[in-house]
């Protein structure tokens, strides 16, 4: 469905991104995952047409938006980081206004109709943007993403700044979307690209560091162990005998929050399971545990155990120690 | 394009802008009627008039066109319009097309007035002693017109520039008052060539002729371009930052 081919956009002398390619295939939810900075929102716009690239190609739908941006505009939805809503419009006019836009065909109140309902906003139909909640402005932008019910959509961190509820909502409307739609969508936050995404593809510094299953990020990701524990000890004690536990890596107190115990964060190695040791020596030394949590693998994490365990092809193995780098 | 000319069209009167660019503009196009016709009896001069009413443009136009890219731009709605298909020259056409509605429409409606001169019969508003000419009114109605073309593209290309609508008004104001002074400052330039091609510029000068009587097609055309160069212009804009 898309097809991107050694894309490079360079800003003067510097790349904004420097040569990614990668292939999307009909129905995929892919995510673009990557901190700030990394090339995402330039690649969707890229992708949209709305910034031109300095080298490579694009295809959507078999169209190359070089020789047919028309025809391939006529394929993609797009909802940018920030909603491009006019703050004056009540969200049917609105619609109506992305209609005429795009010069849709559909049936026009059938289709306005339905795309309120998908994106949950017939309530608020008659109301002016600008009185609506960020949420529900969201909801607008990715409303105004399927009008003329095209095959890509493409979403540029599109929870990002919702209330936890809210977030759940999109995340559950883009799985839906993702039943008859190819969708693309950037985020900085993991557990999003878990909950909603097949595939992943990394960037960073305007390169693919890697572009992965979901599944295989999950596998990534549980290979590294990492406790936070709440022990009533002396410190200093508790801290010797953690790390005398077999397979320990490193603990470190970070502090006491209640008025007798202390938090700590033990590091394990790999495929060694800690709890129940751990539980055995706090028993014998009649130090109370009273709370125990495996700490969540951060973006920083994942990034660099794909780069750094599973063997990828894409880049040399000196890009991959430049990558590994410029995260620390 | 139409869709775009449409919620221009639209969004002057859901804001407050183009109600009060209407009032502003019939405030001063009346008490400016009033005060160089009118009220000036034996001296009376629709010449007077028009002049005047072209100086109030260069404050009353950036009113209509500083927000429209600007706001765009701020709002990053202009994202939303350059991944439409629409073309970026149907882009920059359909909001010129709306300010220029608001500004025709309202000065049309402002001509209104002109039947006072008919009410009171012939009369020397011109300032010679010339009877009354429908001629004059019709060509210098005409001469406006084309004028405030000029002027909202001068806008339209100032706002697409800035995000910012306060910098977008004052700038627009400086380079609108300068093409028309720039006629003017010619007695004190001692070089003959550059006196030419300042005269040449200035939209001033080629009004004078509309307020005699002349149809002048140069100056028309001169307008039209202007119009087209700085539409143009606008559209480049757009081209070279998605190029950038």
């Amino acid at each position: 469905m898309i097809r991107i081919e050694n894309l490079t956009k360079r800003y003067g002398k510097k790349y904004a991104l420097n040569g990614i390619s990668f292939e999307v295939s009909k129905g995929e939810i892919v995510g673009f995952l990557g901190p700030n900075g990394a090339g995402k929102s330039t690649t969707m716009n890229i992708l949209t047409g709305y910034q031109s690239f300095t080298d490579g190609s694009v295809t959507v739908a078999g169209l190359d938006i070089l020789d047919y941006p028309n025809q391939a505009k006529q394929n993609i939805g797009y909802l940018p980081e920030q909603p491009p809503l006019y703050l004056d419009m009540t969200v049917t006019e609105y619609l109506n206004f992305v209609y005429e836009l795009k010069g849709c065909t559909l049936n026009r109140r059938k289709h306005i109709a339905e795309i309120l309902q998908v994106v949950k906003l017939t309530d608020v139909r008659g109301r002016l943007i600008g009185n609506l909640s960020k949420g529900y402005r969201q909801r607008v932008g990715i409303g105004q993403a399927l009008i003329g019910n095209p095959k890509v959509i493409i979403l540029d961190e599109p929870t990002v700044g919702l209330d936890p509820r809210q977030v759940v909502e999109i995340r559950n409307l883009i799985r839906t979307l993702g039943l008859d739609h190819t969708v693309i969508l950037s985020t900085h936050i993991l557990s999003e690209v878990q909950a909603v995404c097949d595939r992943v593809i990394i960037i960073n510094k305007g390169r693919i560091a890697a572009d992965r299953r979901t599944e295989e990020i999950a596998a990534a990701v549980s290979g590294n162990r990492r406790l936070s524990v709440k022990i009533c000890g002396p410190v200093k004690e508790v801290i010797a005998s953690l790390r005398m536990l077999p397979g320990v890596l490193s603990a470190e107190s970070i502090g006491n929050l209640d008025a007798d115990s202390n938090s700590y964060v033990i590091e394990s190695d790999n495929g060694i399971d800690i709890r129940k040791p751990l539980f055995r020596m706090l028993a014998a030394n009649n130090w109370p545990m009273i709370g125990s949590e495996m700490a969540g693998a951060n973006l920083e994490d994942v990034f660099l155990s794909l780069t750094e365990k599973i063997p990828d092809t894409r880049p040399s193995k000196k890009q991959r120690v430049n990558l590994l780098n410029d995260s620390r | 394009m139409f869709a775009i000319f449409k919620r221009d069209l639209r969004s002057y009167f859901t804001t407050p802008v183009g109600y009060v660019y209407m009032a502003i503009f019939l405030a001063v196009n009346g008490g400016a009627f009033s005060l160089f016709t009118l009220l000036e009896g034996d001296r009376s001069s629709v010449r007077n008039y028009f002049t005047a009413m072209i100086f109030a443009l260069i404050v009353l136009i950036p009113i209509l066109t500083m927000k429209t890219f600007s706001e765009e731009k701020k709002l990053k709605t202009e994202q939303l319009l350059m991944t439409s298909r629409v073309s970026l020259g149907g882009m920059v056409m359909g909001k010129f097309l709306a300010a220029y509605t608001v500004f025709a429409g309202t000065f049309l409606l402002g001509c209104i007035n002109f039947t006072a001169l008919f009410e009171y019969g012939p009369m020397n508003y011109d300032g010679t002693a010339s009877e009354y000419n429908g001629a004059v009114l019709i060509g210098s109605v005409i001469a406006v017109l084309l004028i405030g073309a000029a002027f909202v593209a001068i806008g339209l290309f100032i706002s697409s520039l800035t995000e910012n609508q306060i910098i977008s008004i004052l700038v627009t104001v400086a380079v609108m008052g300068l093409f028309l002074v720039i006629g003017m400052l010619n007695s004190s330039i001692p070089f003959a060539p550059v006196r030419e091609v300042l005269s040449w510029l200035s939209i001033y000068t080629r009004f004078a002729n509309f307020t005699y009587g002349v149809f002048d097609f140069n100056a028309v055309l001169y307008y039209v371009s202007i119009s087209f160069v700085f539409l143009f212009l606008t559209v480049r804009i757009y081209e070279k930052r998605r190029w950038a």
